[in-house]
């Protein structure tokens, strides 16, 4: 296959910064997209120019490091992760575009990379169960219903990888913050902090930039892992009653 | 020796090893034998719980004044800090990720193994440890498996507080399964997502700690050289992977959770940015690389589709449970669509050679059997080379008799990612799988406290060596991890606190300023180079040479080839490198060529500690020690050692690496051949 890549450049997070035309020859459909990437790269480097900075790690699709807006659409036209996305999915001649996640909390690092510690200081606001080392109870001497058990493990696979925020026309990040507050609210575990675990969240949510909930619903069709939008509901709802009872 | 009885009582079942081969002689340099110096004594199953009490406190006004750093932040990492921090000590931690949360660990699949015997099907602490050992061809120590076996049921209950969402029964109590290389069921899963689930529960209570102000959390950041300051580890220099920026971070301890090396073969199901450069900079620093050479080959591996690949994706071992994996018996099948091989035609190989165990013998036995097949010219899938590389793991069977869905609950994360990666459907037609490189058990050797013969630096997780002997066990890995984690570093990281405070040291001593001009020089030379191969094509040239010949099967012959051709790529890679843009910002060509460097010389010492070691043991298999039906042949007379290497200098200048060798004595286990038929 033979592509034209139309790719954001960025120096650093001061550069305007612009897109890019490249040209790449001999792309096979096995490829994934990161990897038809790396092609670019090695042929970029010969030439003498700088390689296109993006942000990949485990390529398989897990540890939500990898990004990228390819042709507006977060990861791609694919529900999976840019590193699972393969160039099956293109056909020989296409233009693709791509840019980095766009999000006024994601700021631009350099080209396609960006900044998501937004994330991490959301769960420190209270994502967790404060259960110190070592004083935990037998296991099974806390008994967890196996359908809340089941919803709380399909909703913490959310990986982090940001997509339902780049997604979103408010640059919302509450289909990331539900799936969490679902997570631990759905187990007994996280009943003692549940609401004011909320408050605390979203509290730290709207610090960091990230807009409010519409109900458009683009975050849970760009998220690769299909978290469901009615994590979104349980967070309000969650939200509604630690409002109601003082928290 | 073996018959007496030693100072504490017990009695050591093998004698010590004398080695009369020497095929890497000419390559290396021999040292002094070395001991573990804290090694407990005693009987076994009283060793842990002793020395937690042997093991000095320090009082918590005093825990704040002491500073710790940890470099890593997968489970062995992130566990590390969060019970560190919430003991009061004031810790950073450093990751190369853009947040902890992503740190290999969570791609692990199949589950954490926990001597819990919640189903009473005879499993216990000494059955964990006595399968461990055996798993691991007795190259690892008895009293640290032992341990890991012990606190392995405190990690369920940690996890499960912390709101790890395993897979429950219907009575809402905890679910298991079987994993390779055993015959109960004690490893504890989420699906197929074990490892994530696990490390967001270390993470989020690492998390906890950074807003109780007791972790301080370094993401995008390098360490690229190890403070030494009277012998001592005292902090590191470090890279901001952002602004380019060279930091020195001081600190009372070191601890290095970085992972494995896996990625040294290029191709491996370790994440991309994988690297050695902590471990690797620590041991040319002084701390000891111990059995280098033992590499995990997993057998159930996408298999490679062309040149172009960047790395491979493990399908978990858990599939084998209801996978039947098989060949065509006849040649000429293997090109057919296998729903129209009748049974008769075909060979379920690993059932036929190992009955008792089946499609669940361990990893290595597995791995090889499947090379074996594919050699014969019997293997399927596309030619890659010369060979077809790829066995059948069927699934048909286990669909006819629990259905679909049961199937798909079960493992369908597992077999959408094969279909996305493949574009078949494995519901239909049967997945195939190849080994690939997964795991490593060699790492930076440690003592029974988990400390480097550095004093002040200790090592965790995969990048130490002690636990997993010469093959690690299914749904161990994340065991050892949060073991070290959680619950055995905490306690002997203290004991070495407890001599503290130390002398306070500054950025101007000498030893910093040493330290960080090294790495500016580095960074320099990699810059200036100006030649005309990328790091990455360096990094595949290697990778081919280690698969081919340091990989599988390893000879005498093919090692010594891959040496002379890793000290060429060597040589040339410090002439003929490419490195555009610049130190001062972020620059992903620069961080690899950091470790790539690295990588080779790392090569180079596999080769050698693999030519050394004229046995074949677990993930080793040397072509000259096998049995006359092909197995793997130990020489525990000569053999049963750890080759702790240190470094002697660079081989282009004429260094050579010295071995030290630390005999493995058992008292609770007999030595046996392994057999699995």
């Amino acid at each position: 296959m033979n592509l034209t890549l139309k790719i954001w450049r960025q120096s650093g997070p001061n550069d305007a910064g612009g897109i890019h035309t490249y040209q790449v020859a001999g792309i096979s459909p096995d490829m994934s997209f990161l990897e038809m990437l790396d092609v670019l790269n090695e042929q970029l480097n010969e030439k003498g120019e700088e390689p296109v900075a993006f942000d990949s790690d485990c390529r398989e699709g897990i540890c939500g490091t990898c990004s990228l807006m390819i042709n507006g659409q977060a990861h791609g036209p694919e529900v999976t992760t840019t590193c699972q996305l393969h160039m099956r999915s293109f056909k020989d001649g296409d233009t693709i575009t791509v840019e980095p996640w766009r999000a006024e909390p994601f700021s631009v690092i350099k080209d396609l990379i960006v900044d998501r510690s937004a994330f991490d200081r959301i769960i420190q606001s209270g994502g967790f169960i404060s259960a110190n080392t070592g004083s935990a109870p037998e296991a099974n001497s806390v008994p967890a219903p196996r359908d809340k058990a089941m919803r709380a493990f399909n909703v913490a696979t959310c990986i982090g990888c940001g997509a339902c925020v780049a997604a979103c026309p408010n640059g919302s990040a509450s289909l990331f913050l539900g799936a969490k507050i679902t997570h631990l609210g759905e187990l007994p575990q996280g009943q003692p902090e549940r609401y004011s675990r909320v408050v605390d969240m979203v509290g730290q949510h709207d610090h960091e930039g990230f807009g409010g909930c519409t109900n458009i619903g683009e975050c849970a069709s760009a998220c690769p892992k299909e978290i469901p939008l009615d994590v979104i509901s349980q967070l309000n709802k969650d939200l509604r009653t630690a409002m109601k009872n003082g928290h | 020796m073996a018959g007496s009885t030693l100072h504490d009582g017990t009695t050591p079942l093998n004698t010590a090893p004398s080695q009369t081969s020497d095929d890497a002689h000419g390559y290396y340099t021999a040292g002094e034998p070395i001991v573990d110096p804290v090694a407990p004594t005693g009987p076994i199953k009283d060793r842990w719980t002793n020395r937690k009490f042997e093991n000095r406190l320090v009082n918590p006004a005093n825990r704040r004044k002491l500073d710790i750093i940890i470099v890593g932040t997968g489970l062995a990492g992130g566990a590390a800090a969060a019970t560190l921090g919430e003991a009061g000590y004031n810790v950073k931690s450093f990751c190369y990720q853009d947040s902890p949360r992503r740190a290999h660990s969570i791609a692990a699949q199949g589950g954490i193994n926990a001597a819990k015997n919640y189903k009473e099907d005879g499993d216990s602490t000494f059955r964990l440890f006595y399968d461990t050992v055996k798993g691991g061809d007795y190259r690892s120590r008895e009293s640290n498996v032992y341990r890991l076996a012990e606190v392995s049921a405190n990690i369920i209950d940690q996890c499960v507080a912390q709101g790890v969402p395993f897979a429950r029964e219907y009575g809402g109590l905890l679910d298991n399964r079987s994993f390779g290389g055993v015959q109960v069921s004690r490893t504890f899963y989420a699906r197929g997502q074990t490892g994530q689930q696990l490390l967001i529960g270390a993470y989020q209570a690492m998390e906890r700690q950074v807003a109780a102000g007791t972790v301080e959390q370094f993401t995008r950041h390098e360490m690229l050289e190890l403070i030494l300051v009277d012998g001592k580890a005292r902090g590191i220099i470090a890279r901001d992977m952002v602004t380019g920026e060279i930091e020195t971070h001081l600190a009372d301890v070191v601890v290095l959770a970085t992972g494995g090396y896996g990625n040294v073969f290029f191709l491996s199901t370790n994440a991309m940015g994988s690297n050695v450069t902590a471990a690797w900079r620590a041991h040319r620093k002084g701390a000891y690389m111990a059995n280098p050479c033992y590499t995990q080959i997993h057998p159930t591996c996408i298999p490679v589709s062309g040149d172009h690949q960047s790395k491979l994706t493990l399908m978990s071992e858990s599939l084998r449970n209801d996978g039947r994996i098989w060949v065509p018996k006849k040649k000429e099948d293997c090109t057919k669509d296998p729903r129209e091989i009748p049974e008769e035609d075909r060979d379920y190989y690993l059932e036929r050679i190992y009955p008792s165990f089946g499609n669940l013998v361990p990893r290595d036995i597995a791995s090889r059997a499947a090379k074996y097949m594919c050699d014969e010219g019997r293997g399927v899938g596309p030619m890659v080379g010369d060979f077809r590389r790829g066995v059948y793991l069927d699934f048909s069977d286990a669909i006819n008799r629990l259905g679909e869905d049961a199937v798909r609950e079960k493992y369908d994360n597992l077999f959408d990612m094969y279909e996305r990666i493949t574009g078949e459907n494995p519901y239909q037609v049967p997945m195939r799988i190849y080994p690939a490189v997964h795991y490593v058990m060699g790492g930076l050797w440690v003592d029974y406290h988990l400390q480097s013969n550095i004093p002040g630096l200790f090592v965790s997780g995969e990048a130490n060596f002690s636990d997993h002997g010469a093959n690690r066990l299914g749904a161990s890995a994340l065991m050892q991890g949060l073991a070290d984690g959680y619950f055995v570093l905490p306690n002997t990281i203290r004991d070495y606190l407890a001599d503290g405070p130390f002398e306070k040291i500054d950025e101007s001593h000498e030893a910093v300023v040493e330290a960080r001009k090294n790495v500016e020089e580095r960074i320099e030379k990699f810059l200036s180079i100006n030649g005309t191969r990328s790091a990455d094509s360096y990094h595949k040239e290697l990778g081919h040479i280690m698969w081919e010949y340091c990989g599988m099967e390893r000879t005498e012959e093919g090692l010594r080839k891959a040496i002379d051709m890793i000290r060429e790529l060597k040589a040339d890679f410090w002439t003929n490198l490419k490195v555009l843009g610049s130190a001062d910002t972020l620059n992903q060509s620069l961080e690899k060529a950091g470790r790539v460097a690295d990588f080779i010389e790392l090569g180079e010492l596999m080769c050698i500690d693999a030519l050394n070691r004229r046995e074949s043991c677990g993930g080793h298999f040397r072509g000259e020690s096998q049995t006359d039906d092909g197995e793997a042949l130990r020489h525990d007379d000569e053999f049963a050692y750890v080759a702790a290497w240190e470094w002697g200098g660079d081989s282009l200048e004429g260094g050579q690496p010295v071995l030290h060798k630390e005999d493995l004595i058992y008292t609770a286990i007999e030595m046996k051949q392994r057999s699995y038929k």
